[in-house]
């Protein structure tokens, strides 16, 4: 017990990377994850293909490859360089795999929320004369985000557990801390990883029950 | 019909030409994303032939693909009995009629699903010598991890598939005289886990993936033989990630395939 309240500001700061690393990739994937849904359901075949082939791609490959392949590839071999800082450069080398992998469920979730859509609504936007892009941007798209509200926050609350995985670029969140601390304390491991398992349940707990309030007040009443 | 297919007129004659001109906008943007991805590598020395023939050779393939397939697909199938066995007890002890049953699996259930698995292997890993007073191996703790965390989200899985049955089955098993274990057992598991079959199949597509976390530990698996195996030999990480990738995705949408299949078949006659 002492070892987590000795080290309570590292934690809170590896805590902190891990907010940050949720935020801006849930950021990301929800505008990603969007543009995809617009693609697939898109009048040109070229742009649905793509945006199907991206989505597999995304959602069959494991996150830690998704995000080595970003850290050793992108990063080290393809000389990308976000910043001169390592550490800030590691960080958003994360947000970029974070989000490339999670924008693949956002879509997935979208375009079911657009099936919930009855026909008619497009149908109407179609007989007031609107086009592809302002049906899908008026009528049926925001009808399919609140009906997948609860869908968006569990991925969310996945994409929370797993910014720990960034640890495989370098950036030093939760997990990291937690291994470290529990080489120096070997006597405390299991107050360590209650310690962390209880941060983690804090941060993804008030995201449930938010979502699931959020989708029952956003739910189209039909 | 779906809503997708009718966000749009079926375009007339200058609808049609103006597709095809965005058609070919779309394709030339495409081209040009690869063209700049090719040069990008190409001035790194991406495409040469070293980098990529080894992918091909046969004892690479002896030496890191196929032991590093082995060492994935063992973590993958050890877990999916391990986390189905945790699923159905945990699944069986949350629908119990005994509260001093049901809410204590379902702290676990819950506890277990909102961890995230890397701590979960993190702490059996470097914890277990001081736990149990022995190193246990990278196999070990992946294999706990994947077990404790899908286990969970199986567990959950059949809950939802049980209280979905009518009640009729219930009442019908009771009335022919089962006991409440014949019931669960005979009756109300084996239509749940049909029901839910689909949603399982994505779990274990999941759970094949999770493994990858193996490699965070050094546990010999894809991931580890093919970018610490296969990369630091040929310096070809990128050629590498890209042929495990490939592996990966092929095994993940033949389940894919195989659980829109056995949904089709469900809908079609209802259990």
């Amino acid at each position: 017990m002492e070892a987590l309240l000795t080290e309570g500001g590292t934690i809170i700061a590896a805590f902190w990377m891990t907010v940050r690393l949720t935020a801006v990739s849930a950021l990301g994937s929800l505008v990603l994850g969007t543009l995809l849904t617009a693609m697939r359901v898109a009048p040109l075949g070229a742009l649905r293909a793509t945006a199907t082939a991206y989505v597999t791609v995304a959602r069959n490959t494991p996150l830690t490859l998704v995000l080595l392949f970003t850290g050793l590839g992108v990063g080290a071999n393809l000389g990308l360089e976000l910043s001169d800082d390592i550490a800030t450069n590691n960080f958003w080398l994360a947000v970029i795999g974070l989000t490339a992998y999670t924008s693949a469920f956002v879509c997935e979730a979208l375009r079911s929320g657009l099936n919930t859509v009855p026909v008619g609504q497009a149908e109407a936007a179609r007989a007031l004369g609107l086009g592809f892009a302002r049906t899908l941007a008026l009528i049926t798209l925001p009808q399919a985000f609140r009906a997948v509200v609860a869908p968006l926050g569990s991925i969310l609350i996945a994409l929370t557990k797993n910014t720990t995985i960034a640890l495989v670029v370098g950036v030093a969140e939760a997990s990291v801390r937690m291994r470290e601390m529990i080489e120096t304390y070997g006597d405390q491991v299991i107050e360590i990883f209650l310690g962390f398992a209880a941060g983690f349940v804090l941060l993804c707990l008030p995201m449930g029950l938010a979502f699931g309030w959020l989708s029952r007040r956003l739910a189209v009443a039909r | 019909m779906s809503v997708c297919t009718t966000l749009y007129e079926p375009p007339g004659p200058r609808g049609v030409r103006r597709n095809r001109v965005l058609t070919v906008l779309v394709v030339l943007a495409l081209l040009a994303v690869a063209a700049f991805v090719y040069a990008r590598f190409d001035a790194k020395g991406q495409w040469a032939a070293e980098k990529w023939t080894p992918l091909l050779r046969a004892d690479v393939w002896a030496t890191f693909i196929l032991p590093g397939l082995a060492g994935t697909l063992a973590a993958a199938v050890a877990g999916v009995v391990l986390a189905g066995l945790f699923g159905l007890v945990f699944a069986t002890a949350r629908l119990s009629d005994h509260r001093w049953v049901r809410i204590p699996a379902a702290v676990v259930v819950e506890f277990f699903r909102s961890v995230p698995l890397l701590l979960l292997i993190f702490f059996a890993f470097f914890g277990s010598y001081v736990l149990i007073g022995v190193n246990i191996s990278a196999f070990a703790a992946v294999l706990f991890g994947l077990t404790l965390y899908n286990g969970s989200v199986i567990a959950e899985i059949i809950r939802a598939g049980v209280l979905s049955l009518p009640k009729g089955q219930r009442e019908a098993a009771y009335a022919v005289g089962m006991r409440k274990g014949q019931v669960m057992r005979l009756v109300l598991l084996p239509q749940a886990v049909k029901a839910m079959l689909p949603a399982l199949i994505s779990q274990f597509v999941v759970l094949l993936k999770d493994s990858a976390l193996g490699l965070i530990v050094g546990y010999d698996e894809l991931v580890d033989r093919g970018l610490n195996g296969i990369a630091a030999n040929f310096s070809n990480v990128i050629q590498a990630a890209v042929l495990i990738a490939a592996i990966f995705i092929a095994i993940n949408m033949a389940l894919d395939r195989l659980a829109a299949r056995l949904g089709a078949s469900a809908r079609a006659r209802p259990a």
